[in-house]
Parts: structure tokens; sequence; C-alpha cells
């Protein structure tokens, strides 16, 4: 690797932790704009002035808003993400039986749908105009139409109530079998995919079908190459680049987006747990969960810059 | 005497028959006496082919057959319909069916409410007061928290007086004010002086809220109580799960091995759990879908006539809303019966503008019904000075059928010349920021186990929930009276003034009260109906089976 893009990929790390610390700030304004807070909330309908005025004290939501930026952003560098305002158990403890079910069907919805749609989106593009890539382009199309929560619940329907195959929901937090495995994250996977696929295959698509219109993809087929190999071995590598951002933006989605999925299938991830911090305003929780989403979001990116970069052989060599 | 006590008899199960029958026993009546009462009741305790269904008065869809005697063993996952990391194991902060579900599971209270709302002795034996003002409780002989330690009365002295700790955040604060003072005064008694006479204690102690924790407790990661069932885990927004208490103090119960319960927002996902077998029991269910859960077979949804109403607020603090032609106009002008079939697709009944329903024990029959009568409404508007006015009537989703009641009152006032401009704002917020703030808007109020609280909370002139302002000093005085009153006829006739009053000059119309829809798995048996709210008043757990 030479020093371009040693310097080119330290200039994303640190472009991407700049944009983290403003990320941060705004995160800590907006939730202070949220009308309520945690102490009212809390109380609903028994809000009372005098027992509203107790909890925020007790709360400490009496103390300047920026005393409380720098508190948190200090607690946060050393890996503190405070206090839950609502239940009084530490954000990261919360976090810590949330954010591994998160990852586990962000990665097992990754490993699916990722090698799906890559395949479908190099199929069509090596048989662009034909009847097969009109037809996989209309049902991934019409896939990623159809509102996830649709989706889900007429899979429920089929699969869960009707066949009694699969379960309704998914009951990830008792899990010792393979089969158990399955049951679990089959409708949710298979929901999760049906929104991404199309998108990643989609990207793919244009991005080889981009390639395989250069000279030199020309040239490698005069030379005699077979289709598969001109695809693989010549157009592929340099479509990388887009393909792994088609990819990233598709899997951050998996992370912070999938909220549907999971008030449907009671699947108990981070999404949820962000939305309960808002209405309940629990802002300690709200901030972490955003950060969270956001330095997913950062990383995925940077991991998609990195590929583009590796993948081009001028920065590389 | 005799006729109460068939009625009563005839809602029971033998599970509850059996609670009735320690409860009895608790008051002092021998074994041999309770059992005389209760036969001459028709009620038989043990022995198959026993009564009829629970709550078969108060249900209109079929209620589980009763199938002989309970059995133990098994295992069955509830769902609520709310769930969130706000969940918690204090009773005192319980705000949804989930935290009443799990706090019932888990802990018991001094006292509890059967099918008709009557307090019965719980951990507390018996009790007994002096003039309603200053009452003693003698706890029950041998009952232990799941950590082995025995039930003293310093845990309950320390369970009541937390309320009044501002700090805290109860629910119950307002209500638990008016301990003066909660003393021991040996291991096993308990005094509670109260600030002014009040002959409903027992019934507000049977709330949720107000169950027995160990003296001392500050953290509740895991629960302590002498509840039916121990906790096993107890993760917020999550789930929680229960095994049975072997020491429970009731003999014999609980039946189940183990209780789940979870959270499921999403209605469609929580009927469709139902019906794939992933739940065995499930509240606040759509009444669209209780026709499919019904023909399912293997389930059944059971409908709970219960006292939560959604009302239109007429402030009578503002002008010129407030005047009391309007205020009759505006009732005049609710379509109960629509609201009723159209609006709750016929899962409520129709109100007549006071907070007592009918069925419960100081409803006043008698009192004639305000119907849809727009010529009257006419003519209180025309005599308000308001016809052709142009008034904004604010609705909300966090009122259940007030958007819709909205809309259909807007369609009412536009054939007798006035104009209401529907304004419907988000659930979110909406008890901090709307609710009572505006001339005319919506409230939504739960159920409420006495109407001592119900008249208190929401009618009396000073307070704080007095959802349209209304200052009425002779029902203020009646109140008082009848809180104080601790003979049950002359009770229920001062009840029967206040509806009247409430219902003549009141500012809220309440046109319908709304049922609870409960949907359960039909191997689920000693399942019932409680006014109070679904999933049995939010106790199902200590009365449930599991056929084999």
């Amino acid at each position: 690797m030479n020093a371009t893009a040693a310097k080119l990929i330290l200039n994303r790390i640190g472009i991407g932790l700049l944009t983290l610390l403003m990320v941060s700030l705004v995160v800590f304004a907006i939730t202070g704009l949220l009308p309520g807070d945690a102490a009212q909330s809390s109380l609903g309908q028994s809000a009372t002035p005098e027992a509203v005025a107790a909890l925020r004290a007790k709360m400490g939501l009496d103390v300047p808003g920026y005393m409380r930026y720098f508190n948190w952003l200090g607690g946060m560098l050393t890996g503190n993400f405070g206090y839950s305002m609502v239940n009084n158990l530490s954000v990261n403890e919360l976090l810590a039986s949330r954010l591994p079910m998160s990852l586990m069907l962000a990665g097992v919805t990754a490993l699916v749908s990722v090698p799906i749609a890559l395949t479908l989106g190099i199929v069509s593009a090596m048989k662009r105009g034909s009847l097969i890539d009109r037809g996989l382009n209309l049902v991934t199309l019409s896939l990623v139409a159809v509102p996830e929560f649709l989706v889900a619940t007429i899979a429920v329907l089929i699969f869960a109530v009707q066949l009694r195959w699969l379960s309704a929901l998914s009951f990830a937090s008792d899990i010792s079998t393979i089969g158990q495995f399955l049951k679990a994250y089959a409708l949710p996977v298979m929901t999760l995919c049906c929104v991404i696929v199309a998108q990643m295959a989609r990207m793919t698509r244009a991005a080889v079908v981009d390639e395989l219109n250069s000279s030199y993809v020309e040239m490698a087929i005069l030379k005699g190459a077979t289709p598969t190999r001109v695809v693989l071995r010549h157009a592929l590598p340099n479509a990388i680049g887009p393909i792994a951002n088609a990819v990233a933006l598709s899997l951050s989605y998996l992370l912070g987006g999938v909220v549907i999925v999971e008030t449907i299938f009671n699947y108990p991830g981070v999404a949820s747990l962000m939305v309960d911090g808002v209405s309940n305003r629990d802002m300690p929780l709200v901030q972490a969960c955003a950060m969270i989403f956001c330095a997913g979001y950062l990383a995925l990116v940077l991991f998609a810059d990195l590929a583009a970069i590796l993948s081009n052989p001028r920065l590389r060599q | 005497m005799n006729n109460k006590h068939k009625e009563f008899g005839a809602m029971l199960n033998p599970a509850e028959s059996e609670r009735i029958l320690n409860a009895a026993m608790g008051r002092g009546m021998s074994r041999r006496d309770a059992l005389r009462m209760m036969g001459a009741a028709g009620v038989v305790i043990g022995g198959s082919g026993l009564l009829g269904a629970p709550g078969a008065a108060q249900a209109q869809t079929p209620a589980p057959a009763a199938a002989g005697t309970p059995r133990r063993g098994g295992k069955i996952r509830a769902a609520a319909h709310s769930t969130s990391t706000a969940d918690t194991l204090d009773p005192c902060k319980g705000s949804t069916a989930v935290d009443y579900t799990r706090h019932n599971m888990f802990y018991s209270g001094l006292t509890e409410l059967d099918t008709q709302l009557v307090p019965h002795p719980a951990l507390a034996e018996e009790f007994t007061h002096e003039g309603s003002k200053v009452w003693r409780f003698k706890l029950r002989k041998g009952v232990t928290f799941h950590d082995g330690k025995p039930l003293t009365a310093q845990d309950v002295v320390f369970s009541l007086m937390r309320h009044q700790n501002a700090e805290l955040g109860s629910k119950v604060r307002s209500v638990a004010m008016q301990f003066e003072a909660v003393k021991a005064i040996s291991p096993s008694e308990v005094e509670v002086t109260l600030t002014v006479a009040n002959a409903d204690l027992p019934v507000i102690l049977a709330a949720s809220h107000f169950l027995i924790l160990k003296d001392g407790t500050t953290a509740f990661t895991t629960a302590v109580g002498t509840g039916p069932y121990k906790c096993k885990e107890f993760r917020a927004g999550v789930r929680s799960v229960g095994v049975r208490n072997e020491n429970f103090w009731k003999p014999g119960k609980p039946y189940l091995d183990e209780i789940e319960v979870i959270g499921i927002p999403d209605e469609a996902a929580r009927v469709n759990a139902l019906l794939s077998g992933d739940i065995h029991l499930m509240n606040n269910m759509n009444p669209r879908s209780a026709q499919r859960v019904n023909a399912s077979g293997t389930h059944a949804s059971l409908e709970t006539k219960s006292s939560l109403y959604t009302d239109l607020i007429i402030r009578q603090d503002t002008t010129p809303a407030g005047s009391e032609d309007f205020t009759l106009a505006m009732k005049y002008m609710q379509d109960r019966e629509q609201i009723r079939d159209a609006v709750y697709r016929g899962f409520a009944t129709v109100g007549n503008d006071q907070p007592i329903q009918p069925g419960h024990r100081y409803y006043l029959e008698g009192l004639p019904q305000r119907g849809y009568d727009l010529d009257k409404a006419k003519f209180h508007l025309q005599k308000a000075g308001l016809a052709g006015a142009t008034m904004p009537i604010v609705c909300t989703p966090a009122a259940e059928g007030s958007v819709d009641i909205a809309a259909l009152m807007q369609q009412s006032a536009q054939k007798i010349g006035l104009n209401l401009t529907v304004n419907r704002v988000p659930a979110d917020g909406y008890w901090s920021n709307h609710w009572m703030k505006h001339p005319l808007g919506f409230g939504n109020i739960n159920p409420r186990p006495s109407a001592d609280l119900i008249f208190t909370q929401f009618f009396q002139s000073d307070a704080a929930w007095n959802e349209s302002g209304w200052k009425n000093p002779q029902f203020d005085q009646l109140l008082l009276q009848a809180r104080a009153e601790s003979d049950d006829t002359k009770r229920k006739k001062l009840y029967g003034d206040m509806q009247v009053l409430v219902h003549e000059k009141g500012g809220v119309g309440i046109p319908t009260f709304i049922s609870f829809i409960d949907g359960y798995d039909k191997r689920i048996q000693g399942y019932g109906s409680v006014p109070l709210g679904g999933l049995m008043g939010y106790a199902f757990a200590e009365h449930v089976w599991l056929a084999a």
C-alpha cells in the first residue's frame, strides 16, 4: 500500500471521528428540543406540577444544558452512556442485552441477503435486456415496493397461522438448537431480505453493466474470454467500489431501521429500544442509541470507502 | 342477602369460590358456616360439573367452560398491548397492563377485589375500623416472602408510607396522602389513621400500586414479594418470567409451573401470535379481530364490560362553551347508539353522562337516559346564543375512539347550525399538553376500583383532574358524606344523588363505556372477567390453569 492510499484512509477515519463529534452535538440539541421530559412522561396523567418538579430534580433535569452535554460527552469517551431516567439501569446494561441481538439479526440478514443480491445483480447484468433480467427486475422491485409490515404480516399469516411451520414471534432469547435458531430467524430475515436485496441487486447490476460497456471488456471479449470470466475476472473487480457502497448503505439500514420488523416479531433489538426511549423521553437512552446508529453508519460507509480505495489498483500499488 | 349471593355465586368458577370461602373464613366464620352460606347460594366446592362460566353475567361472548378441578402444571405465555424500557417491578410506578399483570404475579396486597369489585381480606386476614377513620389490619400468619422472610407489620408500614415520598414518583401519591399515620401496633397488626374518614380504604389498598413489598426495598432488578409466582427473569421491554411459588399463602394455588409475560404492541401481530399458538392469552383485541378469533375453534375472545370511558370535556370555566345551555346542547348531540355500534363495533355500553357504569354495585337504576335529540340540542344552542358559531373540538388517538366521536359530533352539529372544527392532535404528549386545556376536548378515564375514587379524582371541585373544571358545592358535600358512610344502603343512596347531579349539571358527556376484549387459547381454564380491566383485572396469573 502506498503513501497516497494510507493518507486517504487516515483522512477518512479523521473525518469520520469529526462527523461523530458533530453528530453528538446535534443529537444532544435535538433531543433537548423534544417537547416534554422524562418526569412528565413517566407521570403521564398523574403529572401534577409539584410531582413533576420533584421528579425532575431527582433526575437531574434542572442542571443547565451545556453542563449536561459535557458530562455526557465525557462519559461516552470513557464508555459510560449514563443512566436511563426511566428505570435507573445504566444505559450500557440496556444496550448490552439488545445490541448483540440487533447485530445478530443484521449479521444473519447480511449473510443471506448479500450473496443473493450480488448473484441476482450479476446475473441480470450478464443477461441484460433478456427475459431473465426483466423478470428479476420485476420481482425485486415489487418486493421493495411492498411495505415491510405487509410482507411480515402476510408471511406470518401463511407460515405461522395457517401452516404452523414457524412461530409468529421471534423467540431469540432462548435458542439452544439449530432448529430453534431457524424458527426464530426465518421470518424476520426473510422480511428484511425482501426490503434490502432489491436495492443491492439493482446497484450491482448498474455497476457491472457500466463496466461491461467499457472498452477493456470489449477487448477481453474479443480475445475470446468466456462471458463468466469476463464478468468475474475483468468487470467485477472494477465494480467493487460502487457495489460496496450500495451494500454498506443497505446494511446500515439493518441496524436502526428495523423497528417494524422488531415490533411485529417482538424481537428485542436496539431499534425498538430507541423508540421506547423516545416515547418515555428517556434522553440518555435515545442519545446513546442515536450515537450507536451514527457510529455504525459511519463505520459502514468508511468500510465502503476503504473497499473502494483498496480495490483501486492505481491507489493500491 | 341470599339473593345477592346467588347472583354472585353464579359468576364464580371453583377457584374463585374457594377464594371467597377463604375470605369469608378470614372474617371469622367457621368453615362450616362458610360452606353453608355458599351452599345456600348454590355454590359448590370441589367436585365436578360446577357452575357456569366465570364472568357469565358480565360477558356476552362465551367464556371458557369450567372443566372440573384445576390442574397443576404447564407453562403459558401471555401478551399485553404495550411494553417498553419503562416496565418496572416497582408497584408504585405501574402504568400499563403489563406492569399491573407483573405486579400481581409477584406481589400480594392487604386486600383483594372480587368480580364485583367488593374487597376481601388477602394478606390481612381481617380488617376493622372505627368510624372509617382508624383502620386495623390483622396480618395473616405464616406468610413468607419469596426469600423466606416472614411477613411483618413493618413491611406493610414501609409499603404504604413510601408512596408519600415525592421523589419516588408514585402514581398514587395523591391517594396515599390521606394516610395520616401508618404504624405497627404489634408484629402482626397495622393501624392506618386517615386524615378524613374513608370507608373505601380496603378497596383502595387492593390496587396493584399498594401491593406489599419487603421493608426497605429500594432495588427493583428482581421482585421479592408474597405473590403466587416468583420472579425468575425480568427484562424491561422484553419479558418477565415467573415460576410457581410453592409457599404461596393460598393453599393449592397457583396452578401453572411458569408464566411468561411479554408485550406485543401491534394488535395484528398479537392476534397472529395467539392464533399460531405462540401465546395463550392477550388483551386489547380489536373488535374486528374478535370474530376471526372466535371462528378459529381453538381460540376465543372474551368481552369484559368495564367503566372505562372516553368522555367529551366541556370546560365550565371558559366562555362561551361553559354555559349551562351549551353544555346540554353538546350532551344531546352525542349519538350514543351510533358511537357504540360504529366507533366501538358494539363492544361498548351506552352511557348517561355520569361515570358509574350499569352493573356497578352503586349504579343508580332509573336515572332517565339522555338520548340523541337534535331538537333539544338546537333549542339549548339557540338559548346559549351560539347558533351559527364556530368552535374547535380537540381529539386524539390517545383517547380511544375520540377521533371518530368528534367526527360524528361534527356531523350532528352541522345539522343544527353549529360548526365544530375537528382538531386532531397526536397521542404523544396529549395528557400534558392538551388534556383539560381546551374548551372542547376529550379525556379517557380508566376504570377505578371504587365510586369514591372516580368521583374524587375527576369530579370534586378542587380535584387536579376535574376535567371540566366543574364546581358544585352540593356534590362535594355528598362526596365527603358518602366516603365516611359505612352503611351500604345509605351509601348507595348518596352515590345515586351524585350520579343525578353529574348527569344533569356536570361538564362532561360520557357517551359510552368501553369494553375490554381479551383473546385466549381454549385450553386455558378458570379465565374470566373483572371489570377493572382485561386479563382478569390484570390478576389472571393466580386463577388460571391449563387443561390437559
